[in-house]
Formats: structure tokens, C-alpha cells, sequence
């Protein structure tokens, strides 16, 4: 096999499964990690001592492993004690947890970023926990996250690759398991992979940069 | 004059020690083919279980037991080195070990730099299911079915021959062996194929969970490496049909792979060619 047109030949349907999968990876875990990081901060950021206990070990034990070792522990750890899951929703659950920390993390920081004087005169107003929120701080926190959600989104899409050590064959898995094939020429196969992962992360990063623009603070 | 100080002290005892060393080990030139009572160092795996693993009491396993017969043949008292794969051609070349007996396949590209004596073991790629093998895997045809799911590690040559001989066959793939082993276990996969050696391995770590099918369908001839013209080639091989006749090579396999491996193999036919 020496040129393109027989290489796609042969591996054109078997990338096209692998990127479809890739994609459903990034999205539902990425869908996971919105949805854990906005409990986990707004347990993190509550006035309830527990709730912050929690919240804080959660982001240490999910952001101080590696992803790999959260995979093969989600796979066969869990699956030691009888908890024996699928590959594809455990790959999906551990990127969505490793990821949520992280997101958890980046809204804090926004978070963070309102000055206490808004929050103080919130409270001034008669405001509770939860309106504050609400109204007052989430509104102007929106504007300071977008850039760290771009690039967790950039991280997580690129992370998927992680799946293919509990074979879930996603693009990085598909391009390994055609290695094989010595005579499609391993510099071919990473090309490609790498294109397509191109392919998808350079025009997200224009959207984020997009919204970033449309909500910026005007100064 | 002045005493040296602390560092200046400390570097001159490092380079001294260092310097011991080098010429410690300048002393081992000899080519191998040493006189009776000389001792034979041998390269073995330190970490291959059942063919070479360091332990306590020295090295133990079916690579060692062979290694220890030479030398007993020899009359030369056995010293075992650490071999791994990719310095084994290199500690011939350079007589840093006299022989290596080190699961050490036997390849033409070796060849070149190397001589191999034996072959003492035809080692291949098999099956290991799980045991009382619930599913009847008896070879590589029954791999060959959509219904049966085998384990294998991403990029290897056994997932290679995985593919061009059972085509059909659906398999689950991780980053290592290990990985396979624990899926097995857990019934997320029926099969793991690969050499029968790793496979080894793996069921003698289980407990008895998982057994080897036994029916190899590839060859892989494991040779005793000598730097390349060698007398000992000749001498060793021997040697080998010595152990081969009077039943210390089933012997020896019956009390390392033979406790996870259930047939004792016979003996392959030794490459006798130029002797």
C-alpha cells in the first residue's frame, strides 16, 4: 500500500466509526463535567461546612490522578468488587468526573473573581445565598469563565484519547490498532489522526473565542 | 598544606571507588570459552516468571535450571546476570555474559551478530481461558467467531497474528498484558492470546482462575545465545540432547512451567548444523 487513495480505501469506514465515537465521547463526558462542576462549586462556594468538605476532596482525588489510573480503576477496580460496567460508559463517567473537577474548579475562579463588594452589597439588600447567586454573582462570573471552559473543552476532546486503554476504540485506539498494518506507514495513520483531531478543536476555538468577545466585560 | 576539604574529599572517595569499578570489570575479557572451573556467567531474565526470576535464593525457573545444567556439564560454577531483551546481543558482543539463556528467540536478524545453540523450547502463541474453559476453546479456529471475544494488547505481533489467522474474530484491546488478564477474570472477554510464555506468566499469578489452552499455533524457537564462532555452541548443544535423553530436561520443565502447564513438551530437535 503506497499511496492515499488505498490507504482510505481500506481504513476510510473504520476512521469515520473511531471519530464519531471520539465525538460522543467528548460531548456526554464533556455534558458530565458541566453538570459535576456546577455541584461541586456550588457546594465549594456554600455556606454549609460538609457540602464544602466534600467539594473539596472531590476536586483533590479527581484532579490529582492521573485519567488513566481513574479509567482502570472505574474498569477493573470497580469490577474487583462485582461492579463490572461497560467500557464505553466507564471511559465516559471517569473523563466526565476527571474533567467536572477541573470545571469545578475554573467556575470557582470565576466566581472568585466578582469583588466581595458585590456580594456584601447583595447581602445589604436582603439577598439570601441563593439569590445572590443567582443575580448577582453567576451573571458576572459567566464573562471570566469562558476562556477556562474553551480550553477544558480543548483538554477533554484531547483526554478521549485516554479511552482507548479500557478499548474503547476511538481515534487514538483505531490508529494504534493499525499500526499493525506496517505497510500503511505509521507516519500516514498519525497524520491523519491528528488532522482530525485539528480538524474539530480549531473552529470550537473560534466559537469560544466568539462568545468570548459577545460577553466580555467592556472596559 | 592545607587538609582537603569535606567535597574535595567526597569527590576524590568517588572517583576512587569509581575507579575500582572500571578496572573490576576490565578483568572479565575473556571470550567464553573458558577452562573447566572457570565460572560461566549467564545471562537470565530477573522477571520472566517460570523461565528466570530473582528471588532470594537465587534465580529460579526453566531458563535457570538449563543454565545450571551447562554449568554443571561444563564443570564450570554457574553466575547468573541480568539480561533484559534489548541488551542481550550487545552483553555477548561485548563478554559481559559468557551465555544468555533468556527466552531468546531465534531469528535470522540475531543471527548476524550472534550464535544461537538449541533450539531448547518451541515456545508459540496460545490461548489462556478461563478455567474448566467454559466455552471449549480448543485452538485459533474457535477465535475465528463474532461470539467469542479475545483480549489483546494494542500494536502487538499477537494481535497481528490474531487478525490474519481468525479474521473474524472480535477482540478487546489494552495497553498491557496484565490489563487482559484482569478482564478475563472479570468475563469481559472469553480468551487471551498471546506467547505462551507471558501466558504462563499470567496463570501462574491467577491462582488457578485461568489455564492455558495448550495448542500453540505459531513457532517461536528459544535458543542459548554464544558470541557469534563460539566452540560453546557445539559444546552446548551436546550437552542439551545429553539432558534431552537421560530426562533432566523433562525434569527440569516439570518442576518450573510444568507446575502451570499441564503436558511436558517434547523436546524440539536441535540445530546441529556446522557441529
Amino acid at each position: 500500500m503506497s499511496n492515499w487513495s488505498e490507504f482510505l480505501d481500506t481504513y476510510q469506514s473504520a476512521i469515520i466509526d473511531a471519530t464519531w465515537l471520539t465525538v460522543q465521547v467528548a460531548c456526554i463526558s464533556f455534558a458530565i463535567a458541566i453538570v459535576v462542576g456546577i455541584i461541586v462549586v456550588s457546594f465549594r462556594v456554600s455556606p454549609i461546612p460538609p457540602l464544602v468538605a466534600f467539594a473539596t476532596a472531590f476536586v483533590a482525588l479527581f484532579r490529582n490522578t492521573p485519567l488513566i489510573v481513574i479509567m482502570l480503576l472505574g474498569l477493573f477496580g470497580l469490577g474487583d468488587v462485582g461492579l463490572v460496567f461497560e467500557f464505553f460508559p466507564t471511559a465516559v463517567v471517569a473523563l466526565g468526573l476527571y474533567s467536572g473537577a477541573y470545571m469545578a474548579e475554573a467556575l470557582r475562579a470565576g466566581i472568585n473573581a466578582v469583588p466581595q463588594g458585590q456580594a456584601e452589597a447583595g447581602r445589604a439588600l436582603g439577598l439570601g445565598f441563593i439569590q445572590l447567586m443567582r443575580y448577582v454573582v453567576i451573571p458576572q462570573s459567566v464573562r471570566t469563565v469562558i476562556a477556562p471552559i474553551g480550553n477544558l473543552w480543548v483538554a477533554n476532546f484531547k483526554n478521549t484519547a485516554v479511552a482507548s486503554a479500557i478499548s474503547v476504540t476511538e481515534l487514538t485506539g483505531q490508529s494504534q490498532r493499525m499500526f499493525n498494518d506496517a505497510s500503511a506507514g505509521v507516519w500516514r495513520i498519525l497524520f491523519i489522526v491528528a488532522g482530525i483531531y485539528l480538524l474539530f478543536l480549531i473552529p470550537t476555538g473560534f466559537v469560544f473565542r466568539a462568545l468570548e468577545s459577545r460577553y466580555a466585560i467592556k472596559r | 598544606m592545607k587538609t582537603l576539604n569535606r567535597s574535595s574529599r567526597l569527590a576524590f572517595a568517588v572517583f576512587a571507588v569509581f575507579g575500582l569499578l572500571l578496572a573490576a570489570c576490565g578483568d572479565s575479557d575473556d571470550n567464553g570459552e573458558g577452562a573447566s572451573g572457570e565460572t560461566l556467567t549467564v545471562g537470565v531474565k530477573f522477571d520472566q516468571p517460570l523461565f528466570g526470576v530473582d528471588t532470594p535464593d537465587g534465580v529460579v525457573g526453566f531458563d535457570a535450571e538449563i543454565a545450571k545444567y551447562i554449568g554443571a556439564e561444563l564443570d564450570r560454577p554457574v553466575e547468573f546476570t541480568e539480561a533484559i531483551s534489548a541488551n542481550r546481543e550487545s552483553f555477548l558482543e561485548a563478554g559481559t555474559v559468557d551465555i544468555v539463556v533468556a527466552t531468546y528467540t531465534i531469528n535470522d536478524a540475531r543471527k548476524e551478530i550472534i550464535d544461537f545453540a538449541g533450539p531448547y523450547y518451541l515456545a508459540g502463541q496460545d490461548i489462556m481461558v478461563a478455567s474448566g474453559n467454559p466455552l471449549g476453546i480448543e485452538g485459533i479456529d474457535d477465535l475465528n467467531s463474532a461470539d467469542v471475544t479475545s483480549c489483546v494488547v494494542e500494536g502487538s505481533t499477537s494481535l497481528e497474528n490474531l487478525q490474519s489467522m481468525a479474521p473474524d474474530a472480535s477482540f478487546e484491546t489494552f495497553g498491557a498484558w496484565g490489563d487482559c488478564g484482569e478482564a478475563l477474570g472479570q468475563g469481559r472477554v472469553d480468551a487471551v492470546t498471546t506467547d505462551n510464555v507471558i501466558l504462563l506468566g499470567l496463570a501462574d499469578e491467577s491462582d488457578g482462575a485461568y489455564e492455558l489452552v495448550e495448542n500453540p499455533f505459531t513457532d517461536e524457537p528459544y535458543g542459548i545465545g554464544v558470541p557469534k564462532g563460539s566452540d560453546l555452541r557445539c559444546e552446548i548443544n551436546t550437552i542439551l540432547q545429553k539432558a534431552y535423553d537421560d530426562g533432566d530436561w523433562a525434569e527440569a520443565w516439570s518442576n518450573t512451567v510444568g507446575t502451570v502447564a499441564s503436558e511436558v513438551p517434547s523436546p524440539p530437535a536441535l540445530d546441529n548444523e556446522g557441529c
